[in-house]
Order: C-alpha cells, then structure tokens, then sequence
C-alpha cells in the first residue's frame, strides 16, 4: 500500500516554521506585559524541567538505565556556566552561548567520567554509582567556598534566561536527540536498551554507546543548569540534592519512558501544577504524591507510553486522506 | 583510647544502619525493588515511640507498638501500592516506591508539623556512662550494639532454619518455581516486608536514642546511608547488608573523627563507588549470569 509521505526536507522545513512562529508569538506575548512576573518565572521554569527530562530521557528510556544523579550534572552546569559569565570575558550574545556551551561540556566530561564505570555495573548498581556521583558533587560544592560561593551560594548571575533563550534551547534539544535517535546511533542506542548482550554480538560497540548516551544525556542537563543560574540569578547547593534528580526522574517516567512528549508534557504539568494548586497549601505534596502512585498503579508505562507525536505523521494522515479520496491510492 | 571510644561510636552507628539495610536488602532480593518508603517507616516508627511515651505509656511497650506500627505500614503500603504492580516494569515499581515515601512525609508533615520534635530518650535507655579500662562507653551504644546482634542472629535462624525463612530463600531464588512447589509468594513476600520493618521499628528507636530529634523527614539521611551500606555488602544478601551496614557506621565516624565532618557523605559514597568498580557486585553479592 502507497501511503502519501511528506519528502524529509519539507518535513524539517514545516518544523522549523512551526518552531519559529511559536517562539515569536510566544516572545511577542510574555514581552507584551500581558503576563506577570510569577507566571512568567513559571514559563521560563517549565522551559528548563523539559530540557532536564528529554535528556534524562535518553539514558533512561532510550538507553534503559536508571541514573539517579541527574541533578548532580545540572549542578556541573550551572556552576560551570555561572562562572564563565561572571568572568566577563565575553559580552553579548556570544557570552550567553559560550556559556551554555561550557556548561554542556563540563557536565559531558562529567558524563563520560561516570558513564566509564559503568561500563563494569548493570541496573541497579550504576543507579547507585550515579547517586553517588550527584552527592559528591553536591558535597564538593558546598566544600569548596573559594570557586562555588559554598552553602551560603553564588551570588549575581548574569540574569540571561529569556523566553527566547530559553525555549530556543528546549527547541535545539529536541531537535538534537531526535535527530541522533532516528539516526544510526539512536537505532545502536535502542539495541543497548532492548538487550545489551545480542546487542554485543551484533557487533556493536556497547562501552562507546554507554558513554554516548551518557555524556549527551549530561550535556544538556548542564545547559539546563546553567540556564537554571540565569534564571534565579543565585545558585545554591541544597537545589542539586537527591530529590532534585528524582524530581527529573518521576517526569520522565510519569510522562512514559521512551516518549518525548511524555518527557515534555510531564515536565510542564509537575512543575506548574503545584503552583496551580499553591491554595490548596499543605496538601499539594500529598495529592502530587498521590497522584504519582495513582498513575504508576493505574498505567505503569506512563502517561504517554512509548508514543510519539510527529507533525509530518499527522499532515501525512490528512493528506492522505485528501489525495486518496475516493481514487484508490496514490502513486509516489 | 581516643580510637576505641571511636570504634565504639562507629560500630554503634553501623549496627543502627545495619537494622535499616536489612531491611532494604530482604525486600530487594524478593521482588528486586529498592524501597525507598523504607526510611520513612523508620520515621513512623520514631512518631509512634514519641506519642506513647509522652501519653505516660511504659518504655517496653512504647517500643512494642513502634514496632508493631512499623511492621502493620509496611505491610500495608505493600499491599495497597506494590502488589498491583507485580507485572509492571521495575521502575514504575520504583516511582510508585518514591511516591509512597513522599506521602508518607507530607502527611506526617501535615499531622505533627514540619518541625523538629525532641524525642525523650532517657525515658527508654537512660543516660550512662560507663569507664572500661579508661575508655568512655555509653549504655546507649552497649544497648544498640547488642539489641543489633540478637536481632541479626534471630533473623538468621529465621531465614536459614524455619518453614517460611525457607520459603523465602526459595521465592528469592525463582519465584515462578516456588509457586509451582506450592510456596504462597504473596504471602511470603508480605513477610518479608514485616521481618525488615520490624527491624526499622527496633532501628527507629535505636536511631532516636542516639540523635534525639524525631521529625517528618528524619528518615531520609539514615535511610539513604543504609541504603548505601546495603548495596555496598551486595544487596539482596543479608551477611552483606549486616557487613556494609557496620563498614557504612565505622568509615563515616572515621572522617568524622578526622575533622572531615563536612566530607563525610562524599567520602561514604566514594568509597562505595571504589568498591563497585572493583567488585561489581558488592562485597558479599552474588554475580548473576545472564543469558540472551
């Protein structure tokens, strides 16, 4: 059966478009004065959760581990990041980007350190590994005053995180781990998560994909970090402790391990939500934790499962709908 | 005598993570989940000894009923939350084990407020001190150290020498198997969540004895340690959970005693990272073969 496919220049360029024309009626919106300053930190906040949970992703549903440290790489990041623009070595828009593109590649270097040990762990001892490696860097953090600013914190960040910034960058993550997963790479990835063993014995480099995974998974947590930094403008260890990466972690699976969109709409919802609920007060954590069990209880793939959204899918569908209509077909 | 005073010290804190890392190690040899709720019984059981010793209750049967609390949440938490998750993925399994633990602390934060709450340890160990051959031990540690070792030799004849210790061996190794054999693996795995939540509830009391502060999130830090000295002794194996809990207690009073204080988490969890790379599988865990 000839199914109406949407040739993959035309499907990028649509993407784009729509990308484009979402950033500028959002940036035209929250510059508009229309929106206040609590909900727009909320905006800019759903902006950096998504980055954090679509990169969780891939370690987690797309590699299948289950990295318990994701904080601690965001922390990288953000230190990493905050440092370079309080340096003031450049100005401008290339100080935003080479400080976002510092603070990924700290946090990768960070990434394939601990993905190395990995090579040697399965399941749970790497998730231990890894919430070893994000309490020592947080403990580091807090002992070394002179570089960090210690518990107290590092104060005057650059305050660079716009909504054009920032969901820019949610944009370019997407993109990137789309891209790298529907690529050769991504397919190798996958094999490592449905069986590492056959995989092997495929011919597949499983340590260098590890570490793939891993380092781009840190990389964009440690963007994320430090657009964290420039979004509150201080920086201080107690944000980057365990229940930060669980925080990530619950998005990606409460979203469905594996989905994108999962990861995204889980990000958003979690994080607005409990500012949504902010009336209900002290019993916000009990009925987010209920809701927790609740979803892993009643669909324990997650609310979204494995199922992606993709435009093309969907303009396909119609299209298909409107050439075949009634002509039985059309020819490619 | 400096160092013994300290030795003491340590192997009092490690016999209180020990009690805990049983706890998360039986759990996860049985249906291989990591319970992180299992810090937060120990928080319930330190709330449950605080209120039946200030209602006037007598010592003995204040830790009876933080025992007895224990076990009845653990068990119920089991069944409410994890056995609909049988079949399930492990990590929904895990998600459902974080939200449990974060119920657990809100309501607890909802009930007795989120502040500290001063726990009267001298109503069940009073404060003594006693001078062996110049060095200072305190009842509590004498107390703690042996109440650790009766209840880890009981829970070895109880797992090595009795019909369900059996039973429980047997489920751990194959499940599907047991079952077949007429081993009811529900039933079991209840128990199991009972035997390491009692071993909280003893643990709870020991811990408040020791840092007398009883609040809704105090079960976090043990928690995590234990839960690293589990994995450190090769989780899902009890001789090991006993061996990391101790090695846990001893290196932490070590840096501590060494003026590290502010280090002493990063150095635990480095030493834990040391010992994985060179033994994969704890000290005391069994490496699983793996077939395709």
């Amino acid at each position: 059966m000839n199914r109406f496919r949407i040739p993959v220049p035309v499907r990028y360029s649509i993407n784009a478009a729509l990308i484009a024309a979402f950033l500028l009626i959002g940036n035209a919106i929250m510059s508009s004065g229309m929106i206040g300053r609590a909900q727009s930190s909320v905006v800019i906040q759903v902006a950096i959760y998504m980055i954090l949970a679509v990169s969780l992703n891939v370690a987690t549903g797309y590699l299948g581990q289950l990295p318990l440290g994701h904080a601690g790489f965001m922390a990288v990041g953000a230190y990493a990041g905050a440092l370079f623009w309080k340096s003031g070595l450049l100005s401008g828009v290339p100080d935003v980007v080479a400080g976002l593109v510092t603070a990924g590649v700290t946090a990768a270097l960070f990434g394939v350190l601990i993905g190395i040990p990995a090579l040697r762990l399965r399941g749970d001892y790497l998730a231990i590994i890894t919430l070893g490696f994000g309490e020592i860097i947080r403990v580091a953090i807090i002992n070394l005053p002179s570089i960090t600013g210690g518990t107290p914190g590092l104060r005057n960040i650059p305050k660079y995180s716009s909504f054009l910034l920032v969901y820019s960058c949610v944009a370019l993550t997407c993109t990137f781990i789309h891209m790298m997963m529907k690529s050769r790479h991504g397919r190798a990835i996958l094999s490592l998560r449905e069986n590492e063993i056959a995989a092997e014995s495929c011919g597949i480099n499983t340590t260098y994909y590890k570490v793939l995974a891993f380092s781009v998974s840190a990389f964009f947590a440690g963007v994320a970090g430090a657009l964290y930094g420039g979004m509150l403008g201080i920086l201080v260890p107690g944000n980057f402790d365990f229940m930060a990466s669980i925080h990530i972690l619950v998005m990606v699976v409460l979203g469905g391990m594996g989905s994108m969109l999962g990861s995204i709409l889980a990000a958003a919802i979690l994080t607005a939500l409990p500012l949504a609920l902010q009336s209900l007060n002290e019993y916000r954590m009990i009925l987010y934790s209920l809701l927790l069990i609740g979803v892993m209880i009643l669909k324990p793939s997650g609310l979204m499962g494995t199922y992606d959204f993709s435009m093309a899918y969907v303009l396909e569908k119609l299209g298909g709908r409107v050439f075949t209509n009634g002509k039985g077909g059309l020819s490619p | 005598m400096l160092f013994f005073s300290q030795l003491v010290n340590g192997l009092q804190l490690g016999s209180i993570y020990a009690m805990i890392a049983l706890g998360y190690s039986m759990v996860y040899g049985i249906i291989m989940l990591l319970n992180f709720a299992h810090g937060d019984v120990l928080m319930a059981g330190g709330f449950i000894a605080l209120f039946s010793i200030n209602a006037g209750l007598s010592p003995v049967l204040a830790v009876s009923l933080a025992i007895g609390g224990c076990v009845c949440l653990s068990v119920l938490i089991e069944k409410v939350a994890y056995s609909p998750l049988r079949a399930a993925p492990r990590i929904s399994l895990l998600i459902t084990a974080i939200g449990v633990s974060l119920l657990l602390q809100n309501l607890a934060q909802l009930f007795f407020s989120a502040s500290a709450h001063s726990f009267p340890a001298n109503s069940i160990l009073p404060m003594k001190n006693y001078s062996i051959s110049g060095v200072n031990i305190s009842l509590t540690s004498i107390v703690t150290i042996l109440t650790a070792i009766v209840s880890m030799a009981a829970l070895t004849y109880l797992v090595q020498r009795t019909k369900i210790g059996k039973a429980m061996r047997a489920v751990s190794e194959d499940a599907e198997a047991a079952q077949l054999m007429g081993v009811n693996v529900n039933r079991v795995i209840s128990f199991t969540f009972a035997a390491g939540a009692a071993l909280a509830g003893v643990g709870s009391i020991l811990y408040c004895c020791r840092y007398p502060l009883v609040a809704p999130t105090m079960g976090a830090l043990p928690g995590l340690k234990a839960f690293v000295a589990a994995v450190f002794g090769g989780i899902g194996s009890i001789p090991g959970a006993m061996a990391g809990g101790f090695a846990i207690g001893l290196f932490e009073t070590l840096v501590t005693a060494l003026g590290f204080s502010t280090w002493a988490d990063g150095i635990v969890f480095g030493i834990l990272i040391l010992v994985l790379l060179v033994k994969p599988t704890g000290i005391m865990g069994r490496s699983m073969m793996e077939k395709v």
